[in-house]
């Protein structure tokens, strides 16, 4: 088992209280799986991606644990975290078009980063060349600045520099949000390939594309409101759903080949509820159509059939 | 680049030209007449004496044509050097009279101006993020900055010079000495120059101070910094890099803050009586000389106008942004 989060708690600091963003996700990945989280803005996948590597200022950690390759990663310590970065967790970050430096240029940064963290920029060379082959980059763009890149470039000089130390787990944040489809599909394919050639051991893959996680992840994992709503392969997730929220959310989409006349798309009426002050019990009891009595309990995430996981009194 | 260069070089001619012109026309619409009191010192009684001098001294100075030829023969004096006759210390030239003042204004303003620029983008890194010395030094910073320089110049000139008698609070040199290589001589100079330039270098260090810190502390938000941080890259390669893309600003700033400077300089200079241009341009005023005042003037925009032509180039050297935005390539 590559990373196993346990009961994980991070709530926002903000001036009118706590924001409990991520409260109490469990879950687990092996070895070599790539997991796509999917679910609405807000919903916390983007504050587990980032809890899984470095806390912000305003993150407070609050409970819960994460074990990498059966050691325990101490998320809270600032200090402990750093030999882990990098080496064993990377990063693509939602900002891919402006991470890099824009008055160095990409090489020598690439230079400086590997000395600051302790690797000979000589002993990474061939491999960076031969990667930036991989995703279709020329050696030139080592000599070049930030600015005289496309966006999709940077996009993919971003991923071969965050797997260049092969961690463990890459956390992928929404890194095919800005591109155009084709694009997409390109970064979508060589991030399948990074896995299979041993590059990056798993990788989550935060998205709220389902259709493009479901092209390339193992398995999808959908969150709504800082829960883990239901956790099972990609296949299953998309075909067989069985939380009322991932049905919705499934059926919200368009397939190809469907017209109005076979029925409207219907979207899933209301919005999520606000984290400052969050409902207990099920989060989702306000927007369910089935929603009954016992919902104002929280449902816990149990394994329904092997490998699918989910949280509703309904499904258990 | 060179088509860059070529271009910027076109702006500032232009600017230089345009500039030069209202130089000329500015002491001529001012009210008061040269020449006429510069006879008035020599207090003659004869009506038709008067008017045979008024005449000679006009041809001297070349009031006696038409404004446009004398707009020309401006023009033409410049390239050959020439800047006229002054009328308040007839008959020196004005380019000799300003090249004595010169290096005494050049002597203040060159180190003030980049040794304050220096320290205060230093200091303002090094206090951002700091909590101790952003709550202590930066309201200092916001004060100083405020500080209008003549008022600052006073009170140095008061505490320092008067009641605690460190320094002298008024001139180049001392009148009992004459201008020499010697030590003594070398070591007045600067006992003479450092209030008028610790008075500039003040000011303008709490401005840069003020603005680095700030522009530090928007680069170590930006997704760059977070990128790095996120892979666990050491403050200081993160802060190195802010660093020196906080720089990009200041060169900006310091192109713009070049004029105000100037300014300041003059103030300056007039409070600590200091024979620079400052002190030049006020008895030059004061004595209606427009041939010292336009000459000042004049070395005043080129200093500038050059000053800024360096700053571009230098910009260009270290962002590649504006690389590529002169060179016209795209990404």
């Amino acid at each position: 088992m590559t990373l196993r989060v346990n009961d994980l708690k991070v709530y926002y600091q903000t001036l009118r209280g706590d924001v409990h963003a991520l409260d109490g996700v469990t879950f687990d990945l092996a070895d070599g799986e790539i997991m796509g989280l999917a679910g609405e803005s807000g919903c916390g996948k983007t504050t587990l991606g980032k809890s899984l590597i470095r806390l912000d200022s305003r993150m407070k950690h609050v409970g819960g644990t994460i074990e990498l390759d059966g050691k325990n990663v101490p998320i809270a310590d600032e200090k402990a975290m750093v030999p882990l970065r990098y080496h064993e967790i990377s990063l693509i970050p939602q900002y891919a078009m402006s991470a890099l430096n824009p008055t160095r240029k990409i090489g020598r940064m690439i230079k400086d980063l590997m000395k600051a963290r302790g690797v000979d920029p000589a002993s990474i060379e061939d491999e960076l060349h031969r990667r930036l082959e991989l995703v279709g980059l020329e050696q030139d763009v080592l000599n070049r600045f930030p600015i005289e890149l496309s966006g999709g470039m940077k996009q993919r000089v971003v991923m071969v520099i965050s797997t260049l130390l092969n961690p463990s787990l890459l956390i992928a944040d929404e890194v095919t949000s800005a591109l155009d489809v084709s694009t997409q599909r390109a970064v979508a394919e060589s991030m399948v390939e990074f896995r299979d050639r041993g590059f990056v051991k798993s990788m989550v893959f935060v998205t709220h594309d389902l259709s493009l996680v479901y092209q390339m992840a193992d398995t999808i994992m959908v969150m709504y409101a800082g829960h883990v709503v239901e956790k099972a392969s990609a296949k299953t997730i998309v075909n067989e759903p069985k939380h009322p929220y991932t049905q919705m959310l499934i059926s919200a989409l368009p397939e190809v080949g469907s017209t109005e006349e076979q029925g409207r798309l219907e979207g899933i009426p209301g919005k999520p509820p606000g984290l400052l002050d969050p409902p207990t019990g099920c989060r989702f009891k306000d927007r369910c159509p089935l929603a009954f009595s016992k919902c104002s309990e929280r449902p816990p995430l149990v394994e329904i059939e092997p490998g699918h996981w989910a949280a509703c009194w309904k499904t258990g | 680049m060179w088509r860059y260069i070529g271009r910027k070089l076109f702006v500032y001619l232009l600017t230089f030209v345009i500039a030069v012109t209202i130089n000329w026309m500015i002491p001529r619409f001012m009210p008061g007449d040269p020449v006429r009191s510069m006879l008035n010192r020599a207090s003659i009684s004869d009506p038709e004496a008067l008017e045979r001098m008024t005449t000679y001294y006009e041809t001297v100075f070349g009031l006696d044509t038409p404004l446009y030829q004398q707009y020309f023969n401006f023009w033409a004096g410049l390239f050959r050097g020439e800047l006229g006759v002054s009328s308040m210390l007839y008959p020196q030239p004005v380019l000799d009279i300003i090249l004595r003042s010169l290096p005494y204004t050049l002597a203040l303003l060159l180190p003030a101006i980049l040794l304050s620029w220096i320290v205060g983008n230093r200091f303002g890194a090094f206090a951002a993020r700091n909590k101790v010395l952003d709550n202590t030094v930066l309201p200092v910073g916001y004060i100083l900055t405020a500080t209008p320089y003549m008022w600052l110049a006073l009170l140095l000139a008061w505490s320092m010079g008067i009641v605690l008698g460190w320094f002298p609070a008024s001139g180049g040199y001392s009148f009992s000495l004459i201008p020499e290589f010697s030590w003594l001589f070398i070591s007045d100079l600067i006992s003479h120059w450092f209030l008028p330039f610790m008075s500039l270098f003040i000011v303008a260090l709490g401005g840069w101070a003020i603005g680095m810190r700030n522009m530090i502390i928007y680069e170590l938000e930006a997704d760059y910094s977070n990128y790095l941080q996120a892979l666990g890259a050491p403050r200081r390669l993160i802060r190195r890099y802010a660093f020196r893309n906080a720089m990009l600003p200041q060169i900006t700033g310091l192109a713009v803050q070049l004029g105000t400077v100037i300014a300041g300089a003059l103030l300056t200079e007039i409070v600590f009586n200091y024979p620079g241009l400052g002190t030049l341009i006020l008895s030059a005023l004061n004595n209606r000389d427009f041939f010292v005042l336009q000459g000042v003037f004049l070395f005043v925009v080129v200093g500038v106008l050059i000053a800024n032509f360096i700053i571009d180039i230098i910009y260009v050297l270290i962002d590649p942004r504006t690389r590529v935005q002169m060179t016209g390539g795209g990404a």
